[in-house]
């Protein structure tokens, strides 16, 4: 049984909030190679679809395949495949930067010590590794977060605003790191409102709203405007 | 796999736990005051309403516990920590286990300090027979926690969760309550009646493995949105 898998898709995949709908008969596929910035307006499905595909949240109705299988297939191995970085950080306020590292590689079955000091060096944030998370500003967080999420080698990345808070150094940093991971072989899928960083960044575009998606395409320089005539348009 | 994780859960909650000393302290003070009044209310001349001192002990156990329970997934909320919990490859109910013995373990701190407090208090020969009420105590809050952290996980999402949690936990625990309550009456008579104590010990046992069992089974699709 492969434990790998080069594809995630999404076939007519809705989710309802009692009568309200935040995800609407969306279809879309990301292959090993991708990243898919999923761009939209507030409150478009974006976070909805990621929780989904992130088997945080099941859909109304339709289906989600990880390679060629769905998450009731794969079981709890599946969840050591995805890596998520969500709005909200996923840290413990009280808990130092190598104290929350330490406990999620462990909670991953890693050989902590190497794989924690590793990602505070890649975060930046060896010096302050024995300082509680409360004391830290976003952007320190945000690059504790993302290397959080990334601990365990997760095949398929998952982002939620990537570049919250984060300086112009950080955000490239950020990016370098997102390229590589695809290089490498990741799917990523990234919802941004930074259009300029995704500009570059993003090899495919998936526009949502209202739940729906819009369009699905290769990502050409020139974004915004793109991103524009299309949310004008609908 | 299962057991690690709840023991890493464990170990994560007692580290916070002892650098914010948030849920012992509340828990503890609430747990004490609510004994002192009653004390206050019921002790005149040094005569004391029969049976009190088994009601206040579990009420203040009750009380004190569903603070407890707020508290621990409040925690877990505030960075939507939980959502990185429910990622991890290990199965759900592991986090339910770990959550499950970190408020025990807190409760039975707490009776640690309550039990001598109504023993004082209440002239109460809590330790004429140790076993049997450490077996009560250990029973009735396994009891208590088990459905009280089930339910706590399921509110967590809800803003009305401080409401909720009581309405729904009181109904459902309490047959735990008059189960550790008429157990440890027992216990405070003259005569300390060990086979009545044993008989609540057992049904106690029962519920515990009865709602531990539902719990276990319902987690994970509780969890997922």
């Amino acid at each position: 049984m492969s434990a790998a898998f080069d594809r995630v898709h999404l076939d007519d995949v809705s989710r309802h909030f009692g009568r309200r709908r935040a995800v609407s008969h969306v279809t879309f596929s990301a292959r090993s190679g991708d990243i898919v910035g999923l761009l939209g307006p507030n409150g478009a499905g974006k976070s909805t679809l990621i929780s989904m595909i992130a088997t945080l949240a099941k859909p109304t109705s339709g289906d989600i395949r990880y390679g060629d299988r769905r998450a009731s297939e794969w079981g709890p191995a599946l969840r050591s495949r995805i890596g998520l970085l969500a709005h909200e950080l996923h840290l413990y306020p009280e808990l130092s930067a190598r104290q929350n590292l330490t406990f999620f590689a462990n909670l991953y079955g890693l050989n902590a010590a190497a794989a924690v000091e590793a990602a505070l060096d890649r975060a930046g944030l060896t010096e302050r590794a024995a300082d509680p998370v409360m004391d830290f500003s976003r952007g320190m967080r945000q690059r504790l977060a993302l290397e959080r999420a990334l601990l365990h080698g997760p095949k398929l990345v998952l982002m939620d605003e990537p570049f919250t808070g984060l300086d112009d150094a950080a955000a490239g940093m950020v990016s370098q790191r997102l390229r590589r991971l695809a290089a490498d072989g990741c799917i990523v899928l990234m919802a941004t409102h930074d259009l300029d960083l995704a500009d570059g960044l993003v090899t495919r575009v998936a526009l949502v709203r209202g739940g729906k998606l819009l369009s699905d395409e290769r990502a050409d320089p020139g974004l915004r405007a793109r991103y524009r005539a299309l949310v004008d348009r609908s | 796999m299962f057991a690690k994780v709840a023991l890493l859960v464990l170990r994560k909650d007692v580290v916070i736990e002892a650098k914010s000393f948030e849920m012992f302290s509340t828990t503890l003070f609430f747990a004490v005051s609510c004994v002192l009044v009653f004390a206050f209310a019921l002790v005149r001349d040094g005569t004391i309403v029969a049976d009190a001192a088994a009601g206040i002990l579990w009420i203040a156990i009750a009380f004190a516990g569903t603070l407890a329970l707020g508290r621990t997934f409040e925690r877990e909320r505030y960075a939507e920590t939980l959502r990185a919990l429910l990622l991890a490859p290990a199965p759900r109910a592991a986090i339910y286990v770990g959550k499950l013995l970190g408020i025990v373990l807190l409760l039975a701190v707490a009776e640690a300090a309550l039990v001598p407090l109504v023993t004082l208090l209440f002239s109460a020969p809590l330790f004429a027979r140790p076993l049997l009420l450490a077996g009560l105590l250990l029973a009735g809050t396994v009891g208590f926690a088990a459905v009280g952290t089930l339910f706590a996980a399921m509110l967590v999402r809800s803003r009305t969760r401080d409401v909720m949690l009581p309405i729904l936990l009181y109904p459902i625990t309490v047959p735990v309550i008059i189960a550790g309550v008429r157990g440890t009456a027992a216990l405070l008579e003259a005569s300390p009646d060990e086979p009545v104590a044993r008989m609540w010990i057992a049904l106690l046992a029962a519920f515990d493995v009865v709602f531990i069992t539902l719990a276990l089974w319902t987690f994970e699709p509780l969890m997922t949105e």
